[in-house]
């Protein structure tokens, strides 16, 4: 049988109620998770004799905003895990909707240590805290940045194009530097 | 006329300091190597044998500011990396000029976000600005002649 539906028998029959919804696309098949069971999923599935899903390819994360106005999801964000076995040559996602940012799934560092960065990472850029992981910290963004640029509702911070009518403007309030 | 006269052949030529100093500054002007994007392969390029930026005095281009007279800020500047630049620029001597090279040293190209400082002239006071994405090493070439007409027309009060 095809190691997608593999995969998926192998979780369920392992953690039967962390499955919430499968989605195929493009031969690529995507879990998604409830946000409690994520790590037990993850050692399962790294661990387990025939998946093997040995390399985490990246963490990143969604905010659903637009959609979540619109009534389409419940919650605001999901995370994405992406694994890949290298055994095997199978690529997995696990997708985990996250309600509250500041209550994220737990860290999967102690699996895969890189998994800190990554996680890093995401809450640099969404605000999306992981439970276990202290070091949190600013990666892209110098130090003392507040806010974080990826959500919808973070200004675009553009200049407005200039033209011949509002360029007194624009200049007036550009700051120039001092010699 | 005047003193060539009286001194024959003695060797001797006068000049006004004024523009004496001019051409010493323009004629050996080191840049600093502030490539930060792609426009620093454009930059390299211009230093390169085929755009060869020696023959008009660059011979070297000095990654040390405290080496260096001219900075040619190549490439977009992100506002992680403005302070660095600040410190830099304050850490050459005088007398020092400032390139801004390309479209997002000069008014942020196409990145008009949150990330990206619109314009390196935020930071820097900037001689010159050189539009293009990337401008071809001619058109850096053109910037930098424009820089040196600017300097010869220097006059002695304007120097610090």
């Amino acid at each position: 049988m095809d190691r997608n539906e593999l995969v998926k028998d192998k979780v369920a029959a392992a953690f039967p109620s962390a499955i919430l919804d499968v989605v195929d696309f493009r031969g690529t098949r995507t879990l998604i998770i409830n946000q409690k069971q994520i790590k037990q999923v993850a050692r399962f599935l790294r661990d387990d004799a025939d998946l093997r899903y040995n390399f985490i390819s990246d963490i990143c994360a969604d905010d659903l905003l637009p959609e979540l106005t619109k009534g389409d999801v419940e919650e605001r964000f999901a995370v994405n895990y992406h694994f890949l076995s290298m055994s095997h040559k199978h690529r997995l996602r696990l997708r985990v909707p996250v309600e509250d940012p500041d209550n994220g799934p737990e860290t999967l560092t102690e699996l895969w240590p890189v998994a800190e960065w990554l996680e890093m990472e995401v809450w640099d850029l969404l605000g999306i805290r992981f439970k276990g992981n202290d070091d949190l910290r600013r990666l892209f963004l110098p130090e003392d940045w507040q806010g974080h640029p990826l959500r919808k509702d973070y200004p675009l911070g553009y200049e407005s194009v200039q033209f011949s009518f509002n360029f007194e403007a624009i200049d007036a309030k550009k700051p120039y530097a001092q010699d | 006329m005047g003193i060539e006269q009286k001194l024959g052949n003695m060797g001797v030529v006068t000049h006004r300091l004024e523009d004496l100093v001019n051409w010493g500054r323009t004629n050996a002007m080191w840049p600093m190597l502030f490539g930060l994007a792609c426009c620093a392969i454009e930059m390299m390029d211009m230093q390169a044998s085929t755009h060869d930026g020696s023959r008009f005095g660059m011979e070297l281009m000095r990654p040390s500011p405290r080496q260096a007279d001219l900075m040619i800020v190549a490439g977009r500047v992100s506002r992680k990396m403005a302070p660095v630049l600040r410190r830099l620029y304050d850490q050459m001597p005088d007398p020092k000029w400032v390139i801004a090279m390309g479209d997002c040293a000069s008014c942020g190209g196409v990145f008009n976000n949150y990330a990206i400082v619109q314009g390196v002239d935020e930071i820097v006071p900037v001689d010159v600005y050189v539009a293009g994405c990337p401008p071809r090493p001619e058109a850096l070439i053109d910037g930098i002649m424009t820089l040196h007409e600017k300097i010869r027309g220097e006059k002695l009060t304007d120097w610090q």
